[in-house]
């Protein structure tokens, strides 16, 4: 097992610096002078110039991938071109916020989904399973900011039970709840869909398996023979439609993040892209990567627990 | 007797003759039939199919353009009620009413007029992304397949890298290069769908090219290109195809979040999901505004989506229930 996991981890790293040399050259290929984006157009040559040589845009292309990468390994994020703020400093601030709703979302779709993929597949093809079906079809095909408008709309305004926007206050355990329950309802139902769907079918291969008949032969209750013999055969499946959709939903908080006007790294993004912020931008596409890539890993750890096999 | 044995070995081989000569063609045929039924008869398929006719519908005839093409003038409104450009400042944020079934928006333009207009931005970037996406990522996933060694690592590992993003950050990174509106949305999302194509496009063809008949064409001199082309391609297809269904839904959905970030077609030209960032600043006073843009959404990409499941079920049996 040990050994599995230092082989994940040892191939993660190409992965890491793959995605990392892409994020420095897409940066670099974006139309305009970083400088001048900075300064404005009628800021002189010699100013543009001076910041240039700051920036290290001066540098030959391969001495500032380096730099990128020597100040990475640091934790050197530099500072935004528009504000001069330090970045590490401003993911501090937000990260929380994008971090807390990454994972209530994730635990409410586990929770939810799982067991209504469960219950749909012991029901198939009645009348429970087709509305199942219907409804997650519908789940996986509406976009996650309308679906926030709706609760928003619902739980908001006509029955004004949690706020509508803001992130709340972090230090403040009531407001900070209040505040995250519509963004993480939205993702989770989002990604309850999408893992009902996939626990059913999963289970529906399992169940009709000869071991899970033999169980029943046995004189098992129904009990443990779905949750204990088919469920554990079914985990694989599930486990990576989760990972699939922890990555995903880290994406789709910079949705959420814009309907409900809540502080994250989303909302970081969009700004660093509207405003030309490059440093910003970089930085940001940076720890995208690298939350993707972790995903991956836990992912990758989580089926050797769940089956041992794939450690051989 | 004799006469009579002679003739009735006739009937027989030439029951036999038709039999062989035909068969293939009968089995095809019935072969077809039967999938036909199997696609009629899934009733979620049918659905989408009737939903996607009235989208098309709506984005072809919101006005008469194919008549003032030859008329030489500018299309009038043909099934949506108004000019989608047309302002009503007076009543601007009017609620739903006789006139405007689904109100007006903070110009004061007509919201179901939009929405008609809207689904020419949505259907075109759906369908030409996923060409754009599928043509190069099937390119690219057959002939790393096909080739094998080391074009075929290259290819992939530039294709795992890029799916390392989640498709929305992709598509909001290319757009950071290529800058909004429309046709860099089609080539950011179609840039965003090619490795998903590629590693299906890929896998197929690692099946397909271990068969008898590739070997075959290889024996009497067929080229790479030509068996690319004539042995590989057409049995790849049908995989990409369904898959294209899917991720034409998976487009359009893209494309709505993009345009409601503010990076999608340049305004006033109504699009579904700008039309929902307008209405958001009005949310609470006038839902309507952004109510019904996003039901078009929802109900575009169910309609893919259905389609996309009906065909899966007719060319991969093993996942019917």
């Amino acid at each position: 097992m040990g050994k599995y996991i230092l082989s994940r981890l040892l191939l993660a790293i190409p992965t890491v610096l793959a995605v990392l040399t892409l994020v420095f050259f897409v940066v670099r290929v974006i139309p305009g002078d970083p400088a001048t984006a900075a300064l404005g157009d009628y800021a002189s040559q010699e100013a543009v110039e001076a910041l240039r040589e700051k920036m290290g845009l001066n540098e030959p292309l391969i001495v500032q991938y380096f730099n990128f990468l020597g100040d990475l390994v640091r934790g050197d994020l530099g500072a935004s071109m528009i504000t001069g703020k330090e970045i590490s400093d401003l993911v501090k601030q937000v990260l929380p916020y994008t971090l807390e709703l990454t994972i209530t979302s994730i635990f409410i779709g586990t929770i939810l989904g799982v067991p209504l993929g469960i219950y749909t597949a012991r029901h198939v093809n009645t009348g429970v399973d087709y509305v199942g079906r219907v409804v997650s079809l519908a789940g996986l095909s509406v976009p996650a900011f309308y679906l926030g408008i709706l609760i928003m709309l619902l739980l908001a305004h006509k029955i004004p039970i949690f706020p509508a926007v803001g992130g709340g206050n972090l230090k403040d355990f009531k407001s900070n709840i209040m505040h995250l329950v519509l963004p993480a309802l939205t993702l989770g139902l989002i990604m309850t869909a999408s893992v009902t769907r996939l626990t059913r079918s999963a289970m529906l291969n399992v169940l009709k398996d000869d071991y899970v008949r033999t169980a029943r032969a046995k004189g098992l209750s129904e009990r443990v023979v779905v949750l204990r013999h088919a469920l554990r055969a079914a985990l694989v499946p599930i486990v990576s439609i989760i990972g699939i959709w922890a990555a995903s939903l880290v994406a789709d908080s910079v949705l959420t993040e814009t309907v409900f006007a809540r502080p994250g790294l989303g909302k970081m993004l969009v700004s660093a892209i509207m405003q030309r912020d490059y440093t910003l931008l970089q930085s940001v596409m940076v720890i995208y990567a690298l939350f993707v890539v972790g995903i991956n890993l836990i992912t990758d750890i989580a089926y050797s627990f769940v089956d041992p096999r794939i450690t051989h | 007797m004799e006469d009579r044995l002679d003739s009735k070995l006739d009937v027989v081989i030439e029951e036999e003759l038709t039999e062989r000569l035909d068969a293939p063609a009968i089995r095809i045929r019935s072969q077809r039939k039967r999938l036909f039924q199997t696609f009629v008869r899934n009733r979620p398929a049918i659905l989408g199919v009737f939903l996607l006719v009235l989208v098309l519908v709506m984005a072809i005839f919101a006005d008469d353009w194919f008549i003032a093409i030859f008329q030489g003038r500018e299309p009038q409104p043909l099934l949506a009620p108004y000019d989608p450009l047309e302002q009503d400042t007076v009543n601007r944020l009017a609620p739903p009413s006789r006139e405007h079934w689904m109100g007006l928006d903070s110009y004061g333009r007509d919201t179901l007029s939009r929405i008609i207009y809207g689904s020419r931005v949505s259907l075109l970037v759906g369908l030409l992304s996923v060409l754009i996406g599928g043509v190069s990522g099937a390119l690219m996933g057959l002939t790393g397949g096909f080739l094998g060694g080391k074009v075929e690592n290259v290819i992939m590992r530039v294709a795992d890298i890029l799916m390392a993003f989640p498709s929305l950050i992709m598509g909001l990174m290319v757009l950071a290069v290529l800058g909004g509106g429309l046709f860099n949305m089609i080539l950011a999302i179609g840039i965003v769908l090619s490795p998903t194509f590629a590693r299906v496009a890929h896998s197929s063809t690692l099946g397909v090219k271990e068969n008898e008949y590739v070997e075959a064409a290889r024996s009497i001199g067929a080229g790479n290109w030509r068996i690319a082309r004539v042995h590989i391609l057409p049995n790849i297809i049908s995989e990409v195809v369904v898959l294209a269904s899917i991720w034409i839904a998976s487009a359009i959905r893209v494309e709505a979040n993009l345009s409601f970030i503010g990076l999608g077609v340049s305004p006033p030209t109504p699009a579904w999901g700008s039309m929902i960032r307008d209405g958001t600043k009005y949310l609470f006073q006038a839902p309507w505004v952004s109510f019904f843009p996003g039901l078009a959404i929802l109900i575009t990409v169910l309609a893919f989506n259905l389609l996309g499941d009906g065909l899966r079920d007719i060319l991969d049996p093993k996942l019917q229930n």
